[in-house]
């Protein structure tokens, strides 16, 4: 585990590099168009401070930011025993020592993210709408997928490259703002009387503007494609841990095949989740442009994993399947030969799920949530009161009986 | 003198070299030892769990007092259990003791909408569930452990320093080998 740690770090680190080395060009040649003499290396140092600002926010309060923006509420095992339950047991199959924080958010989209720049303050959020679609081994594999993201320091790494694409984007912007009201001809002007000079100018000039344009492209890119790189990685890894890839396979079916859409996503958190919140379906053309992989091909190459799910088998499958040469897996977890047979012993089985009593389930989970109290009636009713019920007593709906409520601490 | 102190080096190195193995050996057996505590800490948690379990299903499931004996017995048998191997043979007896009683629970549906027993199945799950993963977990660490004793050159290390190599914790589900039972109902 821990060389995979440090070889995922490795691979991830050239394209992290790469975008690191295109904002500071864009912070040169940005710098440059304002003042030829020192600007570059001005431009240089603000892009260079703009970034690790950005990324120091997100690093001290980047997780509670977005468990805030997307509106997700923590839970504790009292509220939703199997949820938690399914956290400790990939907890235990990690073999790791920090249990991560679990949230629920209240949206019928059923998805999932990962967040917590460090292992020890790292939190799973799922939407109601995964608790109330998946069953438990469907919503193991998903977890696991998250468990994943964290165990192989994935979230720090978006953290960080995510805030680069923000800084660029940012830096673009200004420039083009800069430009608009004219702030650059005073210095070029000046500079114009020598020829030689002048030329360099403006090249500069044309250079700046490309890169002002292609530079948030290039930078999203580089984003997608350390963004790409962990889903397959996080896919292997969840395969590995549950040892039953067709939880995982079957969960993504679903979320794929849902109708509703997430609302509180948004272009910078969207590689955080399992699948895309934004896009329907992973496209070929979109290759490039796309967060995640293809759900189509995640699946098939899950479904695929019959002799045995070690990192070994996933390269082979995903080379057979997509038919690119790419490494997707490090190589030093290549190495690693544990012939995994899938895992089958469970309480429960598939033919326990209901959906509709699961969509009822998760109503009181959030009801529970938000406060709300719950009497067993006698004659077999459930009562749900919500907190800004102000009597002493509840009538039952059907039978009549009176229930006082018992702690009015609103 | 150039000889000797590139002798010293040498030695140096050598040195160096043989204690980051030995560092690795120990790692990884404190390793072992931690996944060990974790399966610990589930079976003692299934074991908690028992009394509670009989107690719910007493009172439904009159005709299968068999199972419930058995699954007393293999409990208490479980408990006293000491080496590895008695733990994991006693632990698969009782394993196969709640697979019979999960078959049985299909026959009573009022049992199976009483929400004390979905409660309780839930945490009976997510404990075997504990149990498989941490296993798994406590077996690939075994088997790093045993291929370090094993190869060249840590195996010189290993003997020189008495690591022994570590028992694998199979637990043999009987459930698991059984005809999935079809029923039209």
């Amino acid at each position: 585990m821990w060389e995979l740690i440090q070889s995922n770090k490795r691979k991830s680190l050239i394209l992290f590099f790469g975008m690191g080395a295109l904002l500071i060009l864009i912070g040169f040649v940005f710098g440059s168009y304002y003042n030829s003499e020192t600007g570059g290396a001005v431009g240089v140092l603000f892009a260079i401070l703009l970034w690790m600002i950005l990324s120091a926010v997100s690093y001290f309060g980047g997780s509670k930011i977005l468990l805030s923006v997307s509106g997700a509420k923590e839970v504790t095992k009292e509220i939703h025993p199997q949820l938690y339950n399914v956290v400790e047991e990939m907890k235990i199959a990690a073999g790791v020592p920090y249990f991560p924080k679990i949230y629920i958010i209240d949206d019928p989209a059923p998805n999932a993210f990962a967040t917590g720049v460090k292992p020890e303050n790292s939190a799973i959020a799922v939407t109601s709408g995964l608790l109330s679609t998946l069953n438990r081994y469907e919503l193991q594999g998903v977890v696991a997928h998250e468990m994943s993201h964290i165990i192989n320091r994935d979230i720090l790494l978006m953290t960080f490259a995510g805030m680069m694409l923000g800084a660029i984007a940012l830096m673009s912007e200004v420039f083009f703002r800069g430009m608009y009201f004219g702030g650059g001809s005073r210095y070029r002007s000046r500079s114009s009387s020598k020829s030689s000079s002048g030329q360099a100018q403006v090249l500069i000039m044309i250079l700046a503007i490309v890169l002002a344009i292609l530079g948030p492209i290039l930078a999203q890119l580089f984003y997608f494609a350390i963004s790409r790189k962990r889903e397959y990685l996080a896919d292997a890894s969840a395969a590995r841990l549950t040892r039953y890839p067709e939880g995982l396979a079957s969960a993504l079916e679903k979320i794929a095949n849902s109708t509703h859409t997430l609302r509180t996503a948004n272009k910078i958190t969207a590689p955080m989740y399992i699948v895309n919140p934004l896009k329907k379906e992973g496209m070929k053309l979109a290759d490039l442009t796309s967060t995640h992989p293809p759900i189509s091909e995640r699946i098939k190459i899950l479904r695929a994993l019959q002799q045995g799910i070690s990192y070994k088998d996933y390269q082979k499958i995903y080379e057979m399947i997509s038919g690119k040469k790419e490494k997707i897996i490090p190589d030093s977890a290549l190495k690693e030969a544990i012939p995994i047979t899938p895992l089958q012993s469970a309480f429960t089985k598939e033919k326990d799920f209901n959906p509709v009593e699961a969509k009822r389930q998760t109503g009181d989970i959030l009801m529970k949530m938000n406060d709300y109290q719950f009497i067993n009636c006698s004659c077999g009713v459930r009562i749900k009161v919500p907190p800004d019920y102000n009597k002493s007593i509840v009538v039952c709906p059907r039978c009549g009986r009176k229930h006082s409520i018992n702690n009015l601490s609103s | 003198m150039i000889y000797f102190i590139i002798f010293i080096v040498l030695i140096v190195f050598v040195i160096l070299f043989f204690v980051s193995i030995y560092n690795a050996l120990i790692r990884l057996r404190n390793q072992v030892k931690n996944a060990w505590s974790q399966i610990d800490v589930q079976l003692k948690r299934r074991h908690d769990l028992i009394p509670n379990l009989i107690e719910t299903v007493k009172g439904y499931m009159t005709h299968e007092r068999q199972i419930m004996e058995n699954i007393t017995k293999y409990r208490s048998q479980a408990m006293n259990a000491q080496t590895v191997g008695e733990k994991a043979q006693a632990e698969s007896l009782l394993s196969g003791a709640l697979g019979q009683l999960r078959v049985q629970v299909e026959n009573y549906p009022d049992l199976k909408a009483n929400q004390n027993f979905l409660a309780l199945q839930e945490e009976l799950t997510a404990t075997e569930n504990k149990i498989s993963f941490a296993r798994q977990n406590y077996n690939d660490q075994v088997m790093m452990y045993n291929n370090k004793i094993q190869m060249f050159p840590s195996n010189i290390v290993a003997g020189m320093f008495n690591f022994k190599e570590e028992e694998f914790f199979e637990l043999k589900d009987q459930t698991e080998k059984e005809v999935p039972k079809v029923s039209f109902s």
